[in-house]
């Protein structure tokens, strides 16, 4: 790896590069990130073996890449030029694939995505509909390129904007220019980007940070990390953009220690970086210096708060603090700080190497651009897509996301993790953007999107998020600390039967005050999954108290499980599992539950093949 | 500094720009209650009582920590806030235990005033309660964390002025709590037993061990006096019954040492009603004190120093001032040292 | 505790983050992965040379899920009760846990074989509901499935020394 002296020199190797990358070229890219859970290590060797016994190790490439984004379809593979999308395939397949794809030209059949409304195969992965509906700006180079090959990076463009700004731009110029793109925060409040590098800008410090917020905590959120995995340079990029625009000489990484790939790539990328002069001191020749540090999160979601994060790198406990002063005037170490997650810096090339007015061009009146979201839940294509703002959730749902498994209905979508709401299928044509989720109660948030199906039970999600978020409630305010405290109460009293209609009056009399007067966007955020159940699913609410009854069947408390001697066929299968010994009965001949041993484990209900254990 | 000019409950007035919303109602009259805040503290807005509606914010602000600016309309009692601040209260005092008829802190609780104010018997809400062993494993200070409002100001005071760093919040969300490492004893701490946690605890989770069952807040005589320890002078305040020292507490306002103290200061106060305590000057006549008169005390050292002087010369005799006294009354002894007795052996027992 | 700690195994640590500021959360974490737990000798050794008082350390330590007290078991079990896990059924899977192992989330068994724990999301929920075993991810369990992993890693008997 050379150090580059000079702008002229990166624009250069970007040119070789790209030219170097043969288009027609054989490449297979898997994914190794996501992927790796369902065996992709063991497919690459096998990748590996195979080519190397057919002679291709010059012909073909094998990438290995970050995320593709189907994750429910993994194992991915991909096969260039032709585009063929291969999925859920084993070690076992890859001869097959060698043979067929690499060295014939064809699709394998067999191993090819069956489109769910005509039943036909797909070969080609952009005419996937999972692919097909998105508009991959941010996710560009993730599943493309190696993400711990800085030169894939650069070959794609990379580096191009930085250069861009060092050479022809003054800070004000690039600030103006992400002002025009109408870049609004990915985190989660959705404050505009442009502004906040200006007040990071303006503010007096003989020493100002930029922090990226890589501690992706809300639970059913994976994008940030699949972008970090799979295009870290990008993330890298967008700093030293903003780095350069706001004056800073100092940044900062923090990640969820949890994401253990996601460290060791973006570690890679800056020691990468740092080796070819595109980061450290006098970057390609300039006068600018940026210097970047990796801080590992130690499991706090409070500290995806941006005050809480600065008090975790400074080495305190992650408690937020009242603002203002804001981090943009006094922030890491007191001094004016800029504080954007991942997803927002990842924006940040492609709005300069475009120009702002492009990226204005997409999506709503006051949200431009495109957002991830990451599908999971009850939904038939887990996984990211990135699409235009303004896109409805039923596209999302079902064009994308191939709608809810088993037959089963759609009942809500809960955006914006713990700190959101739910969007009953009253509003599936919602077009999603910052306003609009506002408005229906929930948020954008980082842009999980869990599907819930007739079988969830909508005061038990509301408990669980309440659950999650009191757990990881600072302690510090008292609203937050004690006030979803007692929200919680309420709820297990709800789901355990014991509630009364008096208690929905003190939730809603407590949640809109928690929200009014806790300290931190926590606490702030928390009542939003009580208040919209309240509002979209009262009558469950009220079936839990007044009838004793959870509709969806998932409040233990309130429910029996029965074995229905007409469907039984007296297998055994759940007498064996049963670690109470609850359920007796002679083999072929109906089973019997004695209910006074049964703990409700589902167990029984989960291992029965016939679906002869029913919720009462 | 700069002064700048804003509003609050629709009247203009002119602050200088450092000062907090908080600040600026108190200079216009305006009182805004508080319980976490404590002027010469790092605000940590924890409370949330002091909360105030500022035109155009998105929530409901502290006052304690929000900085004034220019053209801003303050609002501090409008229907929004006052619900807002009854609604913490009734939050705090769902896991706070009552018990006010027997708590030492009755008649000086922050809480239990505001409570009073509020006109709030205790909380609608009700749910689990803290219920954390009383610590009674040192001899000056009571720690009972289920009356613990989690105000920081203990945390804050050690921290910022005493600068012994020896507690801290522990745990997080509802189990968060003030703890020393390990939840032990205080004396297996970096404490220092200054008590200044004791003095600015707004309500009975620490309180004087020397004051269990001595007696309530209003029957205490307040005797305002120097301290006698050493010769910086604090001013302490002697909470007396029936004649009796049963705590020290100090005036955050008063003195050369705004209420903050030492461990002598305010815990050291026992020797005042020693048994064993000289009340008299006593003379040793063949091995064993006798009771005498000041008058013949004072003569029998002032002949003894002359007879030294005589037999051995003045540079046999050394002065040894006390720390205890006042500048001036050190002054006044090595005056005489030097005029009096004719001696430059002067010395202090700070100095050795 | 019967052990004696060696700790001199910290001096690179210290060495390493020598005038670093917030130093603090990686020395821990450091320091976590070389004895697999935080003892209080060596917290006390942190707060001496890195200065910061020990309240503050315990203080960091009770606040970040990360670290730990006590010793771990040779396997540290998470499940995920994140919100796609939850969905799809995470709290059977993790009662089960507990009825097996007979420890609650944050315990170790009397073998100190396991630890159990429970994560907020391991960021793969497409494998929802996930459990992971040390680094291996465990995917789509059901109450059943996830006791008879186990039984794979109840028959190892060392975890290799890290």
């Amino acid at each position: 790896m050379e150090r580059l002296f000079s702008i002229e020199e990166v624009q250069r190797l970007q040119k070789t590069l790209s030219e170097a990358r043969n288009p027609q070229r054989l490449r297979v890219r898997i994914c190794m990130t996501g992927c790796r859970a369902y065996g992709a290590v063991e497919i690459r060797d096998a990748f590996k073996a195979m080519i190397d016994e057919k002679g291709l190790t010059t012909k073909v490439d094998l990438l290995e890449t970050g995320c593709h984004g189907f994750c429910a379809r993994a194992p991915v593979v991909a096969i260039d030029p032709h585009g063929f999308f291969y999925q859920q395939i084993s070690p076992r397949d890859v001869p097959q694939i060698v043979q067929t794809s690499l060295i014939e030209g064809k699709p394998v059949e067999k191993l090819l995505y069956t489109h769910p409304q005509t039943g036909e195969p797909v070969a080609l992965e952009k005419d996937v509909p999972f692919y097909r509906e998105q508009m991959k700006i941010v996710l560009r180079n993730c599943g493309q390129i190696d993400p711990t090959r800085i030169e894939d990076y650069i070959a794609r463009d990379g580096y191009l904007p930085l250069a861009k700004v060092l050479s022809s731009m003054s800070p004000e110029e690039v600030i103006g220019e992400v002002v025009r793109s109408g870049l609004r925060g990915r985190g989660g409040a959705g404050f505009p980007t442009g502004n906040k590098w200006k007040f990071a800008r303006n503010a007096q410090g003989d020493v100002k940070y930029i922090i990226c917020n890589a501690d992706e905590g809300d639970p059913g959120a994976f994008m940030d990390r699949a972008v970090l995995e799979g295009d870290p340079h990008t993330v890298l990029e967008g700093m030293l953009i903003a780095a350069y625009a706001i004056g800073a000489p100092k940044g900062y990484v923090y990640v969820r220690a949890e994401y253990p790939i996601a460290v060791t790539h973006i570690k890679k990328a800056v020691a990468d970086a740092k080796a070819m002069g595109l980061l450290g001191q006098k970057i390609l020749g300039t006068h600018f210096n940026f210097e970047v540090k990796i801080k590992e999160g130690a499991g706090a979601f409070v500290c995806g708060e941006e005050t809480a994060l600065i008090a975790s790198i400074e080495g305190r406990r992650g408690m937020p603090r009242t603002r203002p002063p804001f981090p943009a005037i006094a922030g890491l170490w007191g001094k004016p700080t800029n504080i954007n997650n991942v997803e927002t810096f990842a924006n940040i090339p492609p709005i300069i190497h475009k120009g702002g007015s492009w990226y204005a061009s997409l999506g709503t009146e006051k949200s431009k651009g495109t957002k991830i979201f990451a599908l999971a839940g009850k939904i038939n294509n887990t996984g990211l897509v990135e699409v235009p703002m303004g896109i409805t959730l039923e596209r999302i749902i079902f064009d994308i996301g191939g709608g809810i498994p088993g037959g089963k209905k759609f009942k809500a979508a809960q955006t914006g993790g713990p700190s959101g709401g739910c969007i009953p299928s009253s509003l599936l044509n919602l077009p999603i953007d910052y306003d609009s989720l506002t408005a229906a109660g929930a948020i954008m948030g980082s842009g999980g999107l869990i599907i819930t199906d007739e079988n969830t039970c909508m005061v038990d999600m509301a408990k669980f998020f309440l659950t999650f978020t009191q757990s990881e409630s600072c302690g510090r305010c008292v609203p937050c600390r004690l006030g979803t405290k007692r929200m919680l109460e309420i709820l297990q009293r709800i789901t355990e039967g014991t509630g009364e209609l008096s208690d929905l009056e003190t939730l809603k009399e407590l949640a809109p005050m928690i929200k009014d007067t806790s300290l931190c966007g926590l606490g702030q955020t928390t009542p939003n999954p009580v208040l919209t159940t309240l509002n979209y699913f009262l009558d469950e609410y009220k079936a839990h108290i007044e009838e004793k009854r959870c509709p969806a069947g998932v409040c233990k408390a309130l429910i029996r499980y029965q074995i229905d001697p007409e469907t039984c066929t007296g297998c055994g299968v759940c007498r064996k599992a049963c670690p109470q010994k609850a359920i007796s009965g002679k083999a072929k001949e109906p089973h019997t539950l004695d209910q006074a041993l049964c703990i409700k484990c589902a167990i029984c209900y989960n291992e029965c093949k016939f679906d002869a254990i029913k919720i009462i | 500094m700069n002064e700048i000019k804003l509003s609050i409950d629709n009247r203009e007035i002119t602050v200088p720009q450092n000062f907090t919303v908080l600040q600026a109602a108190e200079r216009a009259g305006v009182k805004i209650p508080t319980l976490c805040h404590l002027q010469e503290l790092t605000p940590c807005s924890g409370c949330r009582i002091c909360l105030v509606e500022v035109e155009g914010a998105r929530s409901l602000v502290t006052a304690c920590s929000y900085p004034v600016a220019a053209g801003i309309k303050v609002k501090t009692h409008t229907e929004r806030v006052l619900k807002a601040r009854r609604l913490v209260m009734e939050l705090i005092l769902s896991d706070h235990p009552l018990d006010c008829m027997t708590c030492e802190k009755t008649g000086s609780c922050k809480l239990q005033d505001l409570a009073y104010e509020m006109g709030l018997t205790g909380s609608r809400i009700k749910g689990e309660q803290h219920h954390y062993p009383l610590d009674l494993s040192n001899p000056f200070i009571v720690r009972d964390y289920n009356k613990c409002i989690l105000c920081e100001r203990c945390i804050r005071i050690c921290d910022e002025i005493q600068g012994s760093m020896a507690i801290d919040y522990a745990h997080r969300g509802f189990n968060t709590k003030v703890s020393v490492p390990y939840h032990r004893s205080l004396t297996e701490s970096d404490c220092v037993f200054c008590g200044q946690c004791v003095s600015v605890c707004p309500v009975g989770a620490l309180t004087e061990r020397s004051r269990m069952g001595k007696g309530r807040e209003w029957e205490f005589q307040k005797v305002k006096t120097i301290c006698s320890y050493c010769g910086v002078g604090c001013t302490l305040v002697l909470n007396m019954k029936d004649g009796e020292i049963v705590r020290v507490t100090s005036d955050r306002e008063a003195g050369i040492n705004h209420g903050n103290m030492c461990v002598k200061g305010r815990f050291g106060f026992d020797y005042v009603h020693s048994p064993d305590r000289l009340t008299e000057p006593l003379i040793k006549e063949n091995g064993n004190f006798r009771k005498a008169s000041w008058d013949e005390a004072l003569d029998r050292v002032a002949s003894g120093l002359k007879k030294v002087k005589e037999k051995h010369g003045p540079d046999a005799i050394g002065v040894l001032v006390s720390a205890k006294c006042t500048n001036e009354e050190n002054y006044l002894l090595q005056k005489m040292a030097r005029a009096a007795l004719g001696t430059n052996n002067v010395d202090h027992c700070a100095r050795l | 505790m019967a052990e004696i700690l060696d700790l001199s195994r910290l001096d690179n640590l210290f060495e390493e983050h020598q005038g670093e500021d917030g130093a603090l959360i990686p020395v821990l974490q450091e320091a976590q992965n070389i004895y697999g737990y935080l003892p209080e000798e060596v917290l006390r050794c942190i707060s001496q040379k890195l200065k910061v008082p020990l309240s503050k350390i315990y203080g960091v330590v009770t606040f970040y899920a990360q670290f730990y007290l006590d010793p771990r078991g040779r396997h540290v079990i998470k499940s995920c009760q994140g919100t796609a896990c939850h969905v799809r059924g995470a709290k059977g899977v993790l009662e089960s846990l507990i009825r097996e192992l007979k420890v609650k989330p944050g315990g170790t068994t009397a073998d100190l074989n396991f630890s159990l724990e429970t994560v907020a999301c391991v960021g793969t929920c497409f494998l929802a509901p996930v459990m992971m075993i040390d680094k291996d991810y465990h995917s789509k369990l059901t109450p059943k499935r996830a006791v008879d992993v186990l039984k794979k890693y109840s028959q190892k008997p060392e975890r290799e020394e890290a």
